[in-house]
C-alpha cells in the first residue's frame, strides 16, 4: 500500500508526489491520459525575458525527478470514486481500487464551453483541444480555423497554432446571451484583455491599457474599434463581430458572423459566411473539482478564481483529513503556481505523516510563501483578482476551521 | 490533416515507428504510442461517430478525456474515448453509430 495517491500527474500532482517522496513516503501518481504532464505538456510561450517555456521540456524534468525518487507512475488510468473507509481512501480507478491514508487531488482544469448552433460539428473543439493536438500529437487541426471567445488562453494558444503553420482567420465574440455571458459583451472582453495588454502584441491595447482605464474612454474606443479589427500576430482580434452558426454538414465548413454594437447586440441584416475547416471555442477555465465532491468535501463559489472550489488552507488541506487539494483545483492559475501548490501539498502531507522532524515546519512555511512570490512574479494573470480570490479562500478556512481548539467552532470532518 | 514535422521550437518530429490500425474496415497509418484521435485526424478524419439519438456526427471536443464526444468502440469494447486511447498494431476501431428508437418510430407512425 502507497503512504500518497495523487490523483492527476500535472504540475501539481509531480510536484507533489516529488515532495512526498523526498520526505520519504511512498507514492503513486494515476493519471488518465497516456503520458505524464497533464496540460503542461501543452504549454509553449516566450517568457517577458525572451525564453521560451516549453511544457513538454518541463513536464519531462518533472517525470525524470519522480521516477528518480521511485514514484509509481501510472497513466491511462481514470478515477471515478473517492471515499473514505476506516480511515483509510478508497479511490476507485478503471483498473481496480487503490487505497491509502493521504490523497492529493490534483485534477487541473476543464473549459467552459460556450455553446452555439452548430457546435457538436466535427473540426469544432475547445481552444485547449487544439493546443494538445498540435503541441503534444503535433498533427495539424486544420489548415484555417476561426476562434469564438477572446480571453488569454485563446492568445496564448493563438500564437502556438501559428507557430505551427496553422491559419486562424480571426478571432470573434459569441453571440451575447445567458449562456455566453461576459464573453459576449465587448466592454467586459475588453476590460479584461486590457490587464493582459503587456503581453499583447498590438499597439493598440498596449497604448489603450494606459488610456483605457477609465470607463468613458474604453467606451468611445469601442465605438470606434476598427470594423475588420485590430491585427494580433496578424490575426484580426474582431471585438464587434459575433459568431452565431457554425456551418457544415459532416464537419466545419465555415462560421455565420454578424457586426455586433459596442454593448454586444446584433446589427441587423450584418451577416456574413466565413470559410473555416476548423473552429476553437475559448471559455475559459474551470477547477475540475467533481471528486473532492463525491468525497465530501465542502465547496464555495469564488469567481476570481474560476468558479467552485473546494475548501483548503494555504497549506492545501481540505476539511477531510487526509485528503489534500493543489493546482488548478484550488483556482486557475498558471503551471508555475502549481507547481508551488505541489511542493507545498507534498510537504504539508509529510507533516501530517510526522516525517521531516525539525525541519518540516519552516519547510512549508518556506513553500507557502513561494506560492506567493511565484504569483507576484508571473507575468500572465489569468483573473487580476486572482489575489481577492485567494484571500477570501484563506478567510474563509480561518473561520471555519483554523481554531480547531476552540469549543464553539466547528470540527474538522473526519 | 498534416503532421507537424518540423517546429521552430520544439524541433523536429522523433521518428517513430509506424504501425496499421483498422477503422470501420478500412486500413490507416498511425505513430506507435499515439492516440486514436490524433491517428485520425492525421489520416484527415475527424467524424469518430453519429448521436446516438439523432444520427447527426461527432468529433473529438475536448481531447483530454472530459466531454466524451470522441466514443468509439475498440476490439468489441463499446464507448472507449478515442482522445485518450494509444492506437495499437492491427487494433479494429470502428465509429460510434446511430441506435434504433423504438418509441420516436412508434410517434411518427401515428
Amino acid at each position: 500500500m502507497s503512504d500518497v495517491i495523487v490523483i492527476g500527474g500535472g504540475p501539481a500532482g509531480l510536484a507533489g508526489a516529488i515532495a512526498c517522496a523526498s520526505s520519504g513516503l511512498n507514492v503513486t501518481i494515476v493519471d488518465e491520459f497516456i503520458k505524464p504532464g497533464g496540460r503542461l505538456l501543452g504549454q509553449l510561450h516566450q517568457e517577458p525575458s525572451g525564453e521560451w517555456w516549453n511544457g513538454i521540456k518541463e513536464s519531462e524534468r518533472l517525470h525524470q525527478e519522480a521516477r528518480k525518487l521511485s514514484v509509481d507512475i501510472r497513466c491511462g488510468v481514470s478515477v471515478y470514486n473517492l471515499e473514505k473507509e476506516n480511515h483509510l481512501w478508497n479511490v476507485y480507478t478503471n483498473s481496480g481500487t487503490l487505497t491509502a491514508p493521504f490523497v492529493l487531488v490534483a485534477t487541473g482544469a476543464a473549459e467552459y464551453p460556450i455553446p452555439l448552433p452548430g457546435w457538436t460539428l466535427p473540426g469544432v473543439m475547445s481552444i485547449g483541444a487544439a493546443q494538445v493536438m498540435t503541441n503534444v500529437h503535433r498533427v495539424q487541426v486544420g489548415k484555417k480555423g476561426i476562434i469564438i471567445g477572446a480571453n488569454i488562453l485563446a492568445f496564448a494558444i493563438l500564437n502556438e497554432l501559428q507557430l505551427a503553420g496553422i491559419t486562424v482567420d480571426r478571432i470573434v465574440l459569441p453571440e451575447r446571451n445567458q449562456i455566453s455571458q461576459k464573453a459576449g459583451e465587448p466592454e467586459e472582453v475588453m476590460k479584461s484583455l486590457l490587464n493582459a495588454a503587456h503581453l499583447a502584441p498590438s499597439p493598440l491595447l498596449r497604448f489603450g491599457s494606459r488610456f483605457m482605464r477609465r470607463d468613458w474612454i474604453r467606451k468611445i474606443g469601442l465605438n470606434f474599434y476598427p470594423k475588420n479589427g485590430v491585427k494580433v500576430n496578424g490575426t484580426p482580434l474582431q471585438l464587434r463581430k459575433a459568431a452565431i452558426e457554425i456551418i457544415g454538414k459532416d464537419h466545419v465548413e465555415g462560421v455565420r458572423i454578424a457586426d455586433i454594437d459596442a454593448n454586444g447586440t446584433i446589427i441587423a441584416g450584418s451577416e456574413t459566411i466565413y470559410e473555416a475547416d476548423f473552429v476553437c471555442i475559448a471559455g475559459g477555465l474551470y477547477p475540475l473539482a467533481e471528486l473532492t465532491a463525491v468525497a465530501g468535501c465542502p465547496f464555495q463559489y469564488i469567481p476570481e478564481l474560476g468558479g467552485h472550489v473546494p475548501h483548503h488552507s494555504e497549506t492545501m488541506e481540505t476539511p477531510l483529513e487526509g485528503l489534500f487539494v493543489a493546482g488548478n483545483i484550488t483556482g486557475i492559475e498558471s503551471g508555475k503556481i502549481a507547481m508551488a501548490q505541489g511542493t507545498t501539498a507534498g510537504l504539508s502531507i509529510a507533516k501530517h505523516v510526522g516525517k521531516g522532524a525539525g525541519t518540516i515546519d519552516e519547510q512549508l512555511q518556506q513553500a507557502v510563501k513561494n506560492v506567493r512570490t511565484v504569483r507576484q512574479h508571473a507575468a500572465i494573470q489569468f483573473n487580476p483578482e486572482i489575489n481577492s480570490g485567494r484571500s477570501k479562500m484563506n478567510q474563509l478556512w480561518d473561520d471555519l476551521y483554523a481554531n480547531n481548539n476552540r469549543e464553539d467552532s466547528p470540527k474538522k470532518i473526519v | 490533416m498534416t503532421r507537424i514535422i518540423d517546429h521552430p521550437i520544439l524541433g523536429k518530429l522523433a521518428d517513430r515507428e509506424i504501425i496499421t490500425f483498422q477503422f470501420d474496415g478500412n486500413t490507416y497509418e498511425a505513430y506507435e504510442n499515439e492516440t486514436i484521435a490524433a491517428a485520425l485526424l492525421a489520416n484527415g478524419i475527424r467524424k469518430l461517430r453519429v448521436h446516438e439519438g439523432s444520427g447527426t456526427p461527432r468529433g473529438i471536443y475536448c481531447n483530454i478525456g472530459h466531454c466524451m464526444e470522441c466514443r468509439v468502440t475498440v476490439n468489441d469494447q463499446a464507448n472507449v474515448r478515442a482522445c485518450l486511447t494509444v492506437v495499437n498494431k492491427n487494433m479494429i476501431v470502428e465509429s460510434g453509430k446511430q441506435h434504433p428508437n423504438i418509441f420516436k418510430r412508434m410517434v411518427e407512425q401515428r
